[in-house]
């Protein structure tokens, strides 16, 4: 009987909330100052969040790999004075998921926040309250459907994502071997059996969550326009 | 008292304009602002709330809003605004919605038992019907108890019953609290009813600021009313019997209008009210 690892799960799953909660503390005052601003800068700023969605893998790899490794000064920097080593790792792996996958916590967010009534804000301001009380009190719980995409999308992602982390971080068993690199390497040595099914396996959570994810969108749709 | 004087460049959709502001308003005033579209009247509100930005000087009780070097953020301005669209936290019930710009429950208790509101307390803006949603949106801008109450255009979205409605209900909030009001208007029925000075603005600039009774004929009819010129015949405490042509007609009056009129006396009038018979 075949005995299946389910480390490389846990791995990839760690992996993908640790980035999710990371880069909702990042993206969310980046996509409301996007959403607020008229600055000229908006759209400098708009495209160099958007560049993971288009640039290969293998390029933002190997930027990371060499932004993360010790012949650049922050790679340098947090294994002589840090004593982190951030390629191969686990601290790796996540620096460089926060990069691949930001786009997809920004733009969800951004969206959000620009679909939301404008003089519903304004009428926070007036009653005076400041901006960080309007934002988590009145446009928050307002856009429920923009920040559980956000969240869901980043995460299923971040799971899926395989040439950046394949680069960054390798494949070290219990490290930086996450599922999708292990069903690549299953292949690889022709262990199709176990390929199939760490595949079904990641097939099937990826379906579920993208279900949830669309159900709950429909009932808040449904909520709102009774 | 609010003394304005403020200059703004407005980019409208006939080219640029300058929009030039100079009055002065009472306190205790309620004061229709009108005009055509894209006049001005509504950036004029926003820049008063603190919305938008403009040159020039704000007043209001001797406190300064807007100078040339300061401008008072809108959380500091004692203001209620009512906005053409409601702008209800939909995530909260009416009550909270009250209840999240002053936590004061009594005064809103109040404010929804004037608006016959009690009942829908704990309804989410999204079951409530325009004319609701905008008495709690009234509601909600005088919880903060505001020096000025500013109404975008509170009422055109409603029916005519609504808006009948909601004009009481205006005038007895105005008595109840004499707040400051300035109301964004085309609607001449509505200015009459419950303004006592006008500000007419055209391009940007004041072209005439009276007392509501001296501009009524001139102001643009309401659809489908008309204004019909008699003599007067008779007059009672609150009627007048008016002669048009060769029909009679009895007109209401308050006391004060019925004093000034005289027999004989040539009138324009226009029916303000009807019912479906």
């Amino acid at each position: 009987m075949h005995s299946i690892n389910f480390e490389p799960f846990i791995l990839s799953f760690q992996l993908a909330s640790l980035t999710a909660l990371i880069l909702f503390c990042i993206a969310l005052p980046l996509a409301w100052y996007l959403s607020q601003t008229e600055s000229r800068s908006k759209p400098f700023i708009e495209a160099i969040t958007a560049l993971p969605i288009v640039l290969p893998p293998s390029v933002l790899g190997f930027y990371i790999l060499w932004a993360l490794s010790y012949n650049s000064p922050i790679g340098a920097f947090f294994e002589d004075k840090l004593g982190i080593k951030l390629v191969f790792s686990f601290t790796g792996l996540v620096i460089a998921s926060c990069f691949y996958s930001l786009p997809f916590m920004v733009q969800p967010l951004q969206n959000g926040f620009e679909s939301l009534n404008k003089s519903m804000l304004e009428a926070s301001y007036i009653a005076g309250k400041s901006k960080l009380t309007t934002l988590f009190r009145v446009a928050l719980p307002n856009m429920k459907s923009s920040l559980l995409t956000a969240i869901i999308i980043t995460f299923a992602h971040t799971v899926g994502e395989f040439g950046v982390v394949l680069m960054v971080g390798g494949s070290i068993p219990g490290e930086t071997k996450v599922a999708s690199v292990a069903i690549y390497e299953m292949v690889d040595i022709m262990d199709y059996h176990t390929a199939h099914i760490y595949s079904a396996i990641m097939l099937g959570i990826s379906f579920i969550v993208l279900l949830s994810l669309y159900i709950f969108n429909a009932k808040q749709t449904k909520r709102l326009t009774l | 008292m609010i003394d304005l004087n403020i200059t703004k460049e407005l980019h409208g959709a006939q080219g640029t304009m300058q929009l030039n502001c100079k009055t002065t308003i009472q306190e205790g005033e309620f004061v229709a602002l009108s005009g055509k579209s894209g006049s001005g009247k509504t950036t004029l509100l926003r820049i008063l709330a603190g919305l938008e930005n403009a040159k020039g000087t704000i007043t209001v009780h001797q406190q300064k809003w807007l100078d040339t070097s300061f401008a008072l953020v809108p959380q500091k301005r004692k203001i209620g605004f009512v906005f053409q669209d409601y702008a209800l936290f939909e995530n909260m019930t009416v009550e909270q919605n009250l209840l999240y710009v002053a936590k004061d429950p009594q005064l809103a208790e109040k404010l929804l038992a004037l608006t016959e509101l009690t009942q829908l307390k704990k309804r989410y803006p999204n079951s409530l019907s325009g004319g609701q949603k905008q008495r709690v949106s009234i509601c909600r801008a005088l919880m903060k108890k505001p020096k000025i109450l500013l109404l975008d255009e509170p009422l055109s979205a409603l029916d005519l019953t609504m808006r009948n409605k909601l004009q009481e209900e205006l005038l007895l909030l105005h008595k109840e609290f004499h707040t400051t009001t300035i109301m964004v208007t085309h609607n001449p029925a509505e200015i009459y009813r419950l303004a006592s000075r006008v500000i007419i603005l055209e391009n940007g600039t004041i072209i005439q600021d009276t007392k509501t009774e001296d501009i009524l004929y001139d102001l643009a009819p309401t659809e489908g009313s008309i204004t019909l010129r008699g003599e007067v015949l008779h007059t009672t405490k609150n009627t007048a019997l008016v002669a048009v042509g060769k029909k009679r007609i009895e007109i209401t009056l308050t006391t004060q209008q019925a004093q000034q009129l005289s027999l004989g006396e040539k009138i324009k009038f226009r029916a303000t009210h009807f019912q479906l018979c």
